[in-house]
């Protein structure tokens, strides 16, 4: 809880001082929705990272299987004229199988994840260029109505202000993420293998399927985002779409609280982790006086700063408690 | 000089020692003799690892002082100590095991030429030492490849190359077969000839009995007796560390029944692939495993629990053959097993009491859709925090604050949760203090009493004699003998556990 209010408080305090600086452009509707749309497309992705972070893993290929996707849902449904519905199975399955498939190469074939990852995060790529051509992929203006799912809004009564669609999607998400990772059996046993893999194991825990699984929920959901990242944009460049994007969920998912040792974090951490990640971007580009290709530069210094604030609180902490534990001894 | 025979080598006196309220050392008082082997004794917590730590530099008392040849010293640093000639030699090995025996040996103080290594004099030099601890190896071998038993006579040799004239050893045998404590102990006795001092901590009252010419005894921080050669007997430093007369080890009834409870049927194991093994332990029956480290002991507990698969064989629990031998199967059959590392294999260090006890059972009481019961845990872990009596603050205090007793009895309460037919422990009282030991004899009694077949594996010889209905002794991966409870003596383990024939085999299920 302690964790949620200090990310929260960064979050309050870039967005206050954003608003100090850059004013109205802020807080008008059109910035706030996109800048609310945005921040959930990348929630949806850093809770698909928590997860395997939480086992003490890590997934390379978000970026990756987000280009995957992002171009292959418009190639197949412009290009070749797949039915709406079969597409979205298809990109589903795509999606369950390289989650399975890095977890199997994981657990069974007992590589490293950042190996695995890491050649998914090449593989899928060139795979992507390679199916489409480098040919950038678009909806050429058609498929309105699957395309609000992403950029369509639902209005807040009372308001100006409404709802982007993705930010709905992101609370269904959310909702489901803490349901498992705190109320389910599964989720407790990926905290545990987090913490001590070895331990969980001699627990009779099958840790091999609770790694599997949760490298199947970031697939899934970077599947998921890909989606709504195209659907959103309209368009996909093979070359760049979602580059980086893994970079941003990780991020995302540690400034909200996840320790790369696994074991520790929380899905409203990571939602407002990720969410801080995208004010930052938003605030370089209002503000004059940042220059935009600072971007890069600024985001690693806060989140440097955000993990190294974290350190510091909890090894005060465990000090604190090391003493209350000896008292009572 | 000093006149020796009248101010003792090494002095410390009224060393006192607090921890932000605890009071570790109070008004401790310690007195060594040049060249002789001093032992310090006490319960886990009794202040021994503070005392040492201040005589090594690395710790500062908060008043008291210490004097070496009647003049006091300062020791602010590990630096200050080593010239002094005093040298600690931890429990945990400090050796670099990817380096070479010599490049250990001078690691921080490589003698140079021009600036580059000079590992013609480092090899020569770590012959000398190696000598002095009697190893005859060469100074090039990785430490990695050495067994523990020479890395830790290494670590002595480091301790002799910068001129220590004080070895400070902290529980040196906790890791060490018998052969080689002995071989530990004849070079503690060519030191001490040499002249060199000793100070031994050690919690195998034996090996004080053997090589300890005098005794300091701590009991809660303070100084709790002190013994001369001729008073040195197990019964006097086991009264002194607990402040009462505890006549005998531990005695139990035997509850053992005539049904098997867990058979095991031509297991190999992986590690000795050419030996199958069978065995039986009935209910109720407390069946202990001796042998020397590295017998294969622990792998056959491991096979039995499924934890390692084992290459072929048969496991039967209550007359119910294991389809699969697996870790899942082997726990829903009824068995449980108490690891012999439990901080790596046993426990979640950083999560309380009730997510350690509560983390097997997880799935067995699930709710519907996989969601966990919560609320059974949570009684799962009061009921078993009471009952065996662990001291915890709240139960999501991080079990790694706990004392190492307390630590083993959250494993026990873990697997009691799960209310197991056949439990498996390995080495349960390692590292706990003698009050814990105890309540874990009483336990396991407790277990047996009410049906629950015990296989434990030990490698304290009066733990093996007195708990054990029946003693199977393990030699290079086989079952070399059994024991009935009054053929079991320490001689006749050994006897076996070195690859010696039974003296007088007993026929299973006559042993009562």
């Amino acid at each position: 809880m302690k964790k949620i209010l200090g990310i929260l408080g960064l979050l309050i305090f870039i967005c206050l001082a954003t608003w100090t600086m850059a004013e109205e452009s802020f807080i008008s509707p059109f910035n706030t929705q996109n800048l609310i749309r945005r921040s959930a497309e990348f929630g949806i992705i850093s809770i698909g990272a928590a997860f395997v972070i939480i086992t003490a893993g890590i997934d390379l290929s978000i970026g990756s299987v987000i280009c995957l996707v992002g171009c292959l849902l418009p190639w197949m449904l412009v290009e070749r004229q797949i039915p709406v519905p079969l597409a979205l199975l298809l990109i589903a399955g795509i999606s369950l199988a390289i989650g399975l498939s890095h977890g199997l190469l994981i657990t069974k074939a007992k590589l490293q994840p950042f190996v695995v990852t890491l050649c998914g995060l090449l593989f899928y790529r060139g795979l992507t260029r390679g199916i489409v051509h480098d040919q950038t992929q678009g909806f050429k203006g058609g498929f309105s109505e699957l395309r609000t799912l992403a950029t369509g809004q639902v209005p807040i009564p009372g308001t100006d202000y409404n709802l982007p669609n993705p930010c709905l999607i992101l609370m269904g998400v959310a909702t489901l993420a803490i349901i498992l990772l705190n109320f389910t059996v599964y989720g407790r046993y990926m905290l545990a293998i987090g913490r001590n893999e070895t331990a969980a194991r001699f627990s009779g825990i099958n840790t091999d399927r609770v790694i599997i699984l949760a490298y199947v929920i970031c697939a899934l959901l970077s599947g998921l985002g890909g989606m709504i990242f195209v659907l959103d944009i309209g368009s996909a460049q093979p070359v760049d779409f979602g580059n980086f994007y893994e970079l941003y969920a990780i991020a995302g998912a540690v400034l909200g609280g996840c320790s790369l040792r696994g074991g520790e974090g929380t899905i409203i951490g990571v939602v407002i982790g990720a969410a801080v990640m995208q004010v930052l971007r938003n605030t370089i580009t209002l503000v004059d006086h940042i220059p935009t290709n600072i971007e890069y530069a600024v985001i690693g210094a806060v989140i440097l700063g955000g993990v190294m604030t974290d350190a510091l609180v909890k090894r005060f902490a465990a000090k604190r408690l090391a003493r209350t534990a000896k008292n009572t001894d | 000089m000093t006149d020796h025979s009248a101010i003792p080598f090494l002095q410390a006196r009224g060393l006192t020692k607090r921890f932000s309220g605890v009071t570790a050392l109070d008004n401790v008082s310690l007195s060594v003799e040049r060249g002789e082997v001093h032992a310090v004794i006490g319960e886990n917590g009794a202040g021994k690892s503070t005392l040492m730590k201040i005589l090594a530099g690395v710790q500062q008392q908060d008043n008291g002082e210490i004097l070496l040849d009647g003049a006091p010293v300062k020791l602010n640093g590990v630096n200050q100590a080593l010239n002094q000639g005093i040298a600690l030699i931890h429990q945990e090995l400090n050796l670099a095991d990817n380096l070479e025996v010599g490049a250990n040996i001078f690691l921080g103080r490589e003698p140079k030429t021009c600036g580059f290594l000079n590992s013609k004099r480092i090899h020569r030099e770590a012959s000398q030492f190696l000598s002095m601890v009697g190893l005859e190896i060469n100074p090039r071998t990785l430490v990695g490849s050495l067994t523990i038993g020479v890395q830790q006579m290494v670590e002595i040799a480091k301790a002799l190359s910068v001129n220590a004239r004080i070895l400070i050893m902290d529980e040196p045998t906790s890791s060490l077969s018998q052969t080689e404590t002995e071989e530990l102990f004849r070079v503690i006795a060519n030191l001490k000839a040499q002249g060199v001092t000793i100070i031994y901590i050690s919690h195998r009252l034996f090996e004080i009995e053997t090589i300890a010419d005098r005794v300091t005894i701590l009991r809660d921080g303070k100084n709790a007796g002190r013994l001369s050669k001729d008073e040195i007997s197990h019964d006097a430093m086991v009264e002194a560390m607990v402040g009462r007369d505890i006549s005998k080890f531990y005695a139990r009834k035997s509850y053992a029944k005539n049904t098997a409870q867990l058979e095991v049927k031509s297991l190999r194991t992986q590690s000795w692939p050419q030996h199958t093994i069978d065995l039986e332990v009935r209910a109720g029956e407390m069946v202990g495993i001796a042998g020397l480290v590295g017998a294969g002991r622990t792998e056959l507990l491991r096979a039995i629990f499924g934890i390692d698969k084992a290459l072929s064989g048969s496991i039967t629990v209550s007359g119910q053959k294991l389809t699969n031998l697996n870790c899942r199967t082997a726990i829903n059959a009824g068995i449980a097993m108490v690891p012999e590392d439990r901080k790596n294999e046993g426990l979640i260090l950083e999560t309380g009491t009730r997510n350690n006890i509560g983390l097997p059972g997880l799935d067995r009481h699930r709710k519907a859709w996989l969601f966990a019961n919560s609320g059974h845990e949570k009684a799962d872990s009061e009921r078993f925090t009471r009952e065996m009596r662990i001291k915890t603050s709240n139960d999501s205090q991080q079990v790694r604050y706990l004392s190492g007793g307390n630590q083993q009895k959250v494993v026990i309460g873990k697997w009691l949760s799960m209310n197991p037919t056949v439990l498996l422990l390995d080495e349960p009282t390692r590292g706990v203090d003698i009050g814990a030991k105890q309540e874990i004899y009483r336990l396991m009694e407790e277990l047996a009493a009410q049906g629950v077949a015990i296989l434990f594996v030990s490698s304290e010889m009066e733990e093996v004699i007195s708990m054990s209905d029946r003693v199977l002794v393990m030699h290079e991966g086989r079952i070399a003998g059994e024991l009935s409870r009054n053929d079991a003596s320490e001689e006749a383990i050994m006897h076996l556990a070195t690859g010696g024939r039974a003296a007088h085999p007993t026929e299973p299920k006559e042993d009562q």
